[in-house]
C-alpha cells in the first residue's frame, strides 16, 4: 500500500537553515545538507527546502544549495520560495529539485501553474497555500507574502484552479494553526482531500505524534509536513513512524 | 566496484541528472549523452525519463534512438517514463512504444467509491513483491521505493516486481538484458542504491 509520507521542511536564509515561528523571529539551527542527510538516514520520506532569501546573491547562493542537495541527498525534494518565473523553476530543476513550490507567484499570476506543468511536467508542480480561515463560515482566505496580505481568493475554490491548471499536489499551510502546536487544520484538510484528486500535504500545527496520525486519519492527508518539532528533536522521525505504524497507518 | 562505462541515455526528458547523482553516490559516474556510437558501446545504459509519453516517442522516432535502443545487448536499465516508453503500446497519447516488453501502458482510474481518497498520480513510497529478477535480491522483498506515476504498465510475462495501488502491477519488467523499474531507484534511499548496485553488477 502507498504509505503516508513525513516531510520535514527546512527555511533557508543565506544557505542556512532556520525556522521561523509563526513566520517572523528566526533562529538558525544548522547545515541545510547536513540536517537534511541526517534526515534521508532517520526515515523522512522527502524534503521540503524554502528560500527566505530575498536578495538576488542570496538566490544564487540557493541554486549553488540545490546543486549539493541533490548531490547527496538520495530521496524527493521540493524546493520553494521567490520561484516567480520559468526560468527561476528551470535553474532549479538543473539544480537538481524534484519539484518546486509556488506560492504567492501562482496568486498573482494564476497561469504560471499552467506553464510550470505544460514545461516540467504536473509532477514537479507544487502549489503551497497559506489560507486563514474567516470569523464566520466555512471559508478560508488565501493570504501571501508569508501570511501579511490577505488576498480575494479562497482555498477551497483556489485549490481547485490549481489542481485543474496542472498542480500535482497542494501544499497546505493554515496561518490559524502554524506554530501554535495544536494539531493541523483537519476539517480544511479532510475537505481539500475529497474535492481534489492530487495529493494533499498537511501543515502547520505539529505539536506532537497524535496530531501526525489526525492529520492522515481525520484529515485524509497524503503526508503531514513539520519544521520546529523535527528540528528542535522534540520528535524525531523514527519514534513518530514507530508511533504511526502501532496506530495503524501506513509508513515506510 | 570498478569503474564501468555507464551511459545515460540523453532526450527530451526531464530529471536525468539525478540518475548520475546516485551514481556519484555509489563511486561510479555515467555519460549523459545520445551519441550512437557512446551508447553501443557502453558496458551498461541507463534509459531515464519523466514526461509525456507520444511526443518522447515522436522523438525517439526521429532520432533514432528507437531503433537503437531495441537493438542493444548490454544490460539496459529503463526508468519511470523510460520503463513504460520500452512498453508495446501507450494509452498517454495512444502511441506505439519500442515493444520491448508485450506488455502495454495503461492510465490509472480512481476506484467509485473511492474510501481510501486514493490519488493520481500515486506519489511517493509503496513496496515491491513477487520479485523475480537480478535486479532485486531476497532481501528486497517487500521495501518501500518511490514512486511518481499516472500511467502504469499491467501484469505480464515480464513482470518482475508487482505493486498494488488501485490493483496490481508491474512496478519492474524484465526480458533478457532488458530491465525496468516504474519507481525511481535513484530517489528511493538505501533500497534504490541496493537496486542501482545491483542492476552496475550484472
Amino acid at each position: 500500500m502507498l504509505a503516508k509520507r513525513i516531510i520535514p521542511c527546512l527555511d533557508i536564509k543565506d544557505g542556512m537553515t532556520v525556522k521561523g515561528v509563526k513566520f517572523v523571529e528566526l533562529k538558525t539551527v544548522g547545515d541545510p545538507v547536513e540536517l537534511a542527510a541526517a534526515y534521508a538516514d532517520q526515515g523522512a520520506d522527502e524534503l521540503v527546502f524554502l528560500d527566505i532569501t530575498a536578495s538576488h546573491e542570496g538566490r544564487k547562493t540557493f541554486v549553488d544549495l540545490v546543486h549539493r542537495i541533490a548531490r547527496h541527498i538520495n530521496i524527493p525534494f521540493t524546493v520553494g520560495g521567490g520561484i516567480s518565473e520559468l526560468s527561476d523553476a528551470e535553474a532549479l530543476l538543473n539544480a537538481g529539485a524534484d519539484k518546486i513550490s509556488i506560492n504567492s507567484s501562482a496568486v498573482r499570476n494564476p497561469q504560471l501553474i499552467d506553464d510550470m506543468a505544460k514545461n516540467f511536467g504536473s509532477q514537479f508542480v507544487v502549489v503551497a497555500i497559506d489560507a486563514k480561515k474567516e470569523e464566520t463560515g466555512n471559508e478560508w482566505a488565501v493570504t501571501v507574502n508569508g501570511g501579511r496580505i490577505f488576498t480575494e481568493k479562497r482555498l477551497f475554490s483556489w485549490a481547485r484552479e490549481a489542481e485543474q491548471r496542472g498542480a500535482g499536489e497542494i501544499l497546505f499551510t493554515s496561518m490559524d494553526h502554524d506554530g501554535v502546536k495544536q494539531g493541523f487544520a483537519n476539517e480544511a484538510l479532510a475537505q481539500l482531500s475529497d474535492d481534489l484528486s492530487i495529493p494533499i500535504i498537511a501543515s502547520g500545527g505539529a505539536g506532537n505524534m497524535q496530531h501526525f496520525k489526525d492529520a492522515f486519519e481525520i484529515g485524509k492527508a497524503d503526508a503531514a509536513l513539520a519544521a520546529s518539532v523535527f528540528h528542535y528533536n522534540e520528535i524525531s522521525v523514527p519514534d513518530l513512524k514507530t508511533y504511526l505504524r502501532s496506530e495503524g497507518i501506513v509508513v515506510r | 566496484m570498478t569503474k564501468q562505462n555507464i551511459v545515460i541515455i540523453k532526450y527530451n526528458a526531464g530529471n536525468i541528472r539525478s540518475v548520475n547523482n546516485a551514481l556519484l553516490r555509489l563511486e561510479q559516474e555515467g555519460e549523459i549523452t545520445a551519441d550512437p556510437e557512446k551508447i553501443i558501446k557502453a558496458d551498461k545504459v541507463i534509459f531515464p525519463g519523466v514526461g509525456e509519453a507520444s511526443t518522447t516517442m515522436k522523438h525517439l522516432n526521429e532520432t533514432g534512438l528507437a531503433d537503437l535502443i531495441k537493438t542493444l545487448t548490454q544490460p539496459v536499465l529503463g526508468i519511470c517514463l523510460g520503463m513504460q516508453l520500452m512498453g508495446s503500446q501507450s494509452e498517454e497519447g495512444d502511441v506505439n512504444c519500442l515493444g520491448i516488453f508485450d506488455e502495454k501502458v495503461k492510465k490509472f482510474q480512481l476506484p467509485d467509491p473511492n474510501p481510501q481518497n486514493l490519488k493520481i498520480p500515486q506519489m511517493g513510497w509503496n513496496q515491491i513483491t513477487d520479485l523475480k529478477s537480478d535486479l532485486f535480491d531476497a532481501s528486497l522483498e517487500g521495501k518501500y521505493v518511490y514512486f511518481v506515476h499516472s500511467y502504469y504498465v499491467a501484469l505480464g510475462n515480464d513482470t518482475a516486481a508487482t505493486t498494488n495501488y488501485i490493483h496490481p502491477y508491474s512496478s519492474a519488467l524484465q526480458r533478457d538484458n532488458f530491465f525496468a523499474t516504474q519507481f525511481h531507484p535513484e530517489k528511493s534511499g538505501p533500497v534504490g542504491e541496493k537496486i542501482l548496485k545491483n542492476f552496475l553488477k550484472l
